[in-house]
């Protein structure tokens, strides 16, 4: 039997709300609360219930607009560079300071996306972030952590 | 009333008011045009800077950047289908589709005029009927917001799913969800955080909006680049087009801005609803006033569509200051911040307003207008500057997207944990819109979460567990024969259609 993958999706999101609404049964209410008629956890029930039914409505009803995806056009190496380009960001943007991690992820970004202007990769990353640094710090004064300039004795 | 405008006028046309405006609709476009920086984020870096002023030149500040930030959350959503701020999200379903069409510069005029139309008409609504329209608004209680939120996610997953309304309220109940993390309101009992301190003060709406549209954005334009059929086509700076609209589209604009602008300002009006609802309900409602052909052109770049959300947003947000100057309470997330600020002078909001300080109360309506005309005035001649950015090749603008992304999200809470969480949603929202399961009806859904909760904890609180609050009242009453019609009518068209 084939399955759709709008249906594998519902399918997930069954499989999501029911364990949603097993946690929301578990939610710790306070004694004196736990017969009132609306506590910590009766929202989140309603909404698991509210999940498994459309949901399974969706499984159980014929598709009337199936989305078709040709899965071999899409390019997964691009996306996927980008996203664990993003995950190495969140991994040393407290480490290395705002200043350069920012902008070493640009440089990637950029390299990744296949582009090879090196006066527009160096112009976008160093000095667009310390200008828009200067933005943030220098005229809104929201303080950015950045060892690294600290380091080089530019922010204090 | 007529001291009254008077005194406002004054106070409003003096000049260091007028730079205020100026300087507060120009720095408010500027902060609302990136994405995550909304009119909220804006009002609140404002604050610090009001301290030194009197409050009704602070307040007149506020208000000029509240506007512009609308204005420019608005042309994100037309340029790079980035919304800054849910009021603009509505914008997106036919702005992005007009620019990706080479028509940027006509759909950036159509939000300008439009914005300016609604907020005029709105600060003349304002003008003329805060006073009575306060009562307006004190007849909504809980149960009516209730049913009233309902009806405004069945509406938005009706019109935004493309033909699949199941799809669109799962993605509703995915939002509630999402709203649902973090410390109950009332209680403050953890829920989902996993005894993660990170997830205890849930999760933030920048973060939701910039995973599910900015990020899935980038990230859907690289994942099908290599498809011919639905790659978009890297946008150079002629395909901007004009921004002289001919005769026809001037027609189809005005028609819509009239009932946009009274739908929007009585939204505005009731506390919690505000620009958001009021948008989405008028891109609905237009689309239910328009003719057969021009309702195919929705979602596709129609002009209606991007006049009506604009309309509404911009009299919504003047709306939302009536429950503010007139009850003390907020329309909204943003006049909420304003709320605080008023406070930080020493103001208290409410009735007595008006004869405490007139002054405020009547400055901040008439500067309302003046932040209108400046808007107009510095906003049309910039389109053709603002829409630049549209030339930017996309090697550059992706991760230029990706990385105000991650910044906004950054600057909320310094912590990376949340940048974790918002590549995992986007992954997630990039491969549910890949599938056409719709975005809007669950950033809605996330917005209105926690208000929703709020108010059927209020109702069967007071009808002591009973849900008999949904038909108790003729106005609730009314509003779920509205939810029950849109749902049915969604139910006629499943099955009135063949199924496969």
């Amino acid at each position: 039997m084939k399955i759709s993958p709008s249906k594998l999706i519902s399918l997930l999101f069954f499989i999501f709300s029911g364990y949603y609404l097993y946690t929301a049964y578990q939610i710790q209410v306070f004694a004196f609360d736990e017969n009132a008629p609306f506590n910590a956890k009766t929202f989140p029930i309603y909404l698991g219930f509210a999940g498994l039914f459309f949901s399974a409505l969706y499984i159980i009803l014929p598709e009337t607009n199936p989305t078709n995806v040709d899965l071999r056009v899409l390019d997964y190496k691009k996306t996927i560079g980008l996203v664990i380009l993003m995950i190495l960001y969140g991994l040393t943007i407290l480490r290395a300071g705002y200043f350069l991690s920012t902008s070493i992820f640009l440089i990637a970004s950029y390299i990744v996306l296949g582009e090879r202007k090196w006066i527009w990769i160096l112009t976008l990353s160093f000095p667009f972030v310390a200008i828009f640094m200067y933005l943030l710090h220098g005229l809104l004064n929201i303080y950015l952590r950045d060892p690294f300039l600290k380091y080089l004795g530019i922010m204090g | 009333m007529i001291e009254g405008i008077l005194i406002g006028l004054q106070t409003a046309l003096s000049f260091k008011n007028l730079m205020m405006v100026m300087i507060g609709c120009f720095a408010g476009t500027i902060i609302g045009m990136l994405p995550g920086l909304g009119p909220m984020t804006a009002i609140a870096l404002m604050i610090p800077i009001t301290y030194g002023f009197e409050p009704s030149t602070g307040l007149i500040l506020m208000a000029g950047v509240y506007y512009g930030a609308v204005f420019g959350g608005s042309t994100s959503s037309i340029l790079i289908n980035a919304p800054g701020v849910p009021g603009t999200v509505a914008t997106s379903f036919d702005g992005y589709p007009m620019a990706q069409q080479g028509k940027a510069g006509k759909a950036l005029a159509i939000a300008a005029y439009s914005s300016f139309a609604g907020g005029t008409i709105s600060a003349i609504f304002l003008l003329i009927a805060a006073p009575s329209l306060s009562l307006v608004s004190l007849s909504f209680r809980s149960p009516d917001y209730f049913g009233l939120m309902i009806l405004g996610l069945t509406a938005v997953a009706a019109f935004s799913s493309k033909g699949n309304f199941l799809k669109a309220m799962m993605m509703v109940v995915l939002g509630l969800m999402l709203a649902s993390v973090g410390q109950d309101t009332l209680s403050d009992i953890p829920r989902f955080t996993f005894n993660n301190m990170n997830l205890s003060d849930g999760i933030s709406f920048v973060l939701v909006v910039m995973a599910t549209f900015a990020m899935t954005e980038a990230l859907t334009l690289i994942f099908k680049a290599k498809d011919p059929t639905k790659a978009a086509k890297d946008i150079s700076l002629s395909q901007l087009g004009s921004i002289k609209l001919n005769k026809i589209e001037t027609k189809k604009m005005i028609a819509s801005i009239p009932r946009s602008s009274v739908l929007g300002f009585i939204i505005g009006v009731l506390p919690g609803a505000g620009a958001t609802i009021a948008s989405f309900l008028a891109y609905g409602m237009e689309r239910n006033f328009v003719n057969d052909e021009e309702k195919q052109k929705f979602g596709k770049g129609s002009i209606n569509g991007i006049a009506a959300p604009e309309t509404a947003n911009n009299a919504a947000c003047s709306g939302s200051f009536v429950p503010l100057l007139t009850l003390g309470i907020p329309g909204s997330g943003t006049t909420a911040v304003m709320l605080g600020a008023l406070l930080g002078f020493g103001i208290q909001p409410g009735p007595r307003l008006y004869q405490t300080n007139p002054e405020i109360f009547w400055s901040v309506i008439m500067s309302m207008y003046i932040g209108m005309v400046v808007l107009l005035i510095l906003n049309l001649p910039l389109i053709p500057y603002i829409a630049r950015v549209l030339a930017t090749p996309r090697t550059f603008l992706i991760p230029l997207i990706l990385f105000f992304s991650l910044t906004g999200v950054y600057l909320m809470s310094f912590n990376n944990f949340d940048i974790y969480m918002m590549i995992g949603i986007a992954v997630v929202a990039t491969f549910l819109r890949l599938y056409d399961f719709p975005m809007p009806p669950l950033i809605l859904a996330f917005v209105l979460g926690g208000l929703m909760e709020e108010n059927l904890r209020r109702s069967l609180l007071i009808s002591d567990g009973s849900w008999s609050f949904l038909w108790d009242r003729p106005l609730t009453v009314i509003i779920m024969l509205t939810i029950i019609g849109i749902v049915g009518w969604q139910i006629k068209k499943k099955f009135g259609k063949k199924s496969v």
